[in-house]
C-alpha cells in the first residue's frame, strides 16, 4: 500500500513547480496560465488524496468545483491574453508597464 | 516492491518531468503538449487513488477542453521566441530558491501530519463500499451540494459571456441582424420562380 505521504509530496513538489514556472517565464503571459493550471491540478490531488484516504467524499466534490472554476478562469485568461495581444502584439508583461503599480 | 507501488512511481515520475517541461519548455506549443500528458498521468494518480469520475473529467475537461483552447490561443498568435526568453533569466535564481523553500516546507509539513484521533466519526459522507464512484458522488452533489452546483454553473456562465464581451470585435464590415428589415420582407420580392429551358442557363 502507497502512504498517504507520498502522494502529499507529490502535490507539494507539483506545486513549487508551478510557483517556479510563474518566475521563470515572466515574459510569456500563457506559461504563466498553464503554471497556474499545474498549481490547481497540485491542490486537486491534496484534496483527493485526503478523501480518499480519510475516507470521506466531500474531498472529491470540492475537487469537482474547483476544476470548474479552473475551466472558467482558463476561459476568462485566454480572453484577456488575446484582446491584450491584439493590442500590443506580445505576450510579455514586463515589457512596459503602463499600469504603474 | 508492488506493482501498484511501480505504477505509482511511473505516474508520479512522468507527471513530475512533464510539469518541469511544461515551464521549461522554449516553444509554448511544447508547454502545452507537455501539459497535457501531465493531465493524464494526473489521471493515473486519481485512478489510483479511487476517484474514478474525478479522473475521467480530469481528461475531459482539461484534455479535451482547457488544453486544446491553450492550443488555439498559442498557435494563433505569431510569438517572437528569442525576445520572450532574454527577460527569463532576471527572476531565474530566486524563483529557484522559492520553489526550493515551499517544497521543503511542505515536505516537512507532510512528513509530522497526523489526524485527529476522532477523524472517523466526524465524516460527514464516509465512503461506502460496493457504491461506484460516480454513484456515490452523484447522490452528494445534486442533494446536500445543490446550490453549490448552481453556482458553478453561474460561474460557467459568466465566464463564457466574459469570454465573448472581452473577444468580440465590432466592426463596420461585421454583418449584423436588422429584425425589421427581416420582418420587411415577403416572398413575392424576395423569391423568383423560373422555369429554365434545356441547354439553356437562367439570366437573373
Amino acid at each position: 500500500m502507497i502512504e498517504m505521504s507520498y502522494y502529499l509530496i507529490l502535490a507539494a513538489a507539483l506545486f513549487s513547480t508551478g510557483v517556479v514556472g510563474i518566475f521563470l517565464n515572466t515574459g510569456n503571459i500563457i506559461v504563466i496560465l498553464m503554471s497556474i493550471e499545474i498549481m490547481l491540478l497540485a491542490v486537486n490531488i491534496n484534496f483527493v488524496t485526503f478523501s480518499s484516504f480519510l475516507n470521506d467524499l466531500v474531498g472529491q466534490v470540492f475537487s469537482i468545483f474547483i476544476l470548474t472554476i479552473a475551466a472558467a478562469e482558463a476561459a476568462i485568461g485566454l480572453a484577456i491574453l488575446v484582446v491584450y495581444f491584439r493590442r500590443r502584439q506580445t505576450v510579455n508583461i514586463l515589457q512596459d508597464q503602463e499600469l504603474k503599480g | 516492491m508492488s506493482v501498484v507501488f511501480l505504477t505509482f512511481l511511473l505516474f508520479s515520475v512522468v507527471l513530475l518531468s512533464s510539469a518541469v517541461m511544461v515551464i521549461s519548455a522554449r516553444n509554448p506549443v511544447h508547454s502545452v503538449l507537455f501539459l497535457i500528458l501531465c493531465f493524464f498521468n494526473a489521471a493515473g494518480i486519481f485512478v489510483l487513488l479511487g476517484a474514478e469520475l474525478l479522473a475521467m473529467s480530469l481528461v475531459i475537461v482539461y484534455v479535451g477542453a482547457v488544453a486544446v483552447l491553450f492550443l488555439f490561443v498559442v498557435m494563433m498568435f505569431d510569438l517572437h521566441l528569442g525576445v520572450i526568453k532574454q527577460e527569463a533569466s532576471r527572476y531565474k535564481s530566486i524563483g529557484i530558491l522559492v520553489g526550493l523553500v515551499l517544497v521543503v516546507e511542505l515536505g516537512f509539513l507532510y512528513m509530522n501530519w497526523q489526524s485527529a484521533s476522532n477523524t472517523h466519526e466526524i465524516l460527514s459522507h464516509p465512503i461506502t463500499p460496493g457504491r461506484t464512484n460516480a454513484h456515490a458522488i452523484g447522490d452528494i452533489l445534486y442533494t446536500d451540494y445543490f446550490f453549490v452546483f448552481q453556482l458553478a454553473g453561474l460561474v460557467l456562465l459568466v465566464a463564457i459571456i466574459g469570454a465573448i464581451v472581452l473577444t468580440l470585435k465590432d466592426q463596420a464590415t461585421s454583418k449584423r441582424q436588422s429584425i425589421s428589415r427581416q420582418l420587411q420582407r415577403n416572398p413575392q420580392d424576395a423569391v423568383t420562380l423560373v422555369n429554365p429551358e434545356k441547354g439553356k442557363g437562367v439570366r437573373l
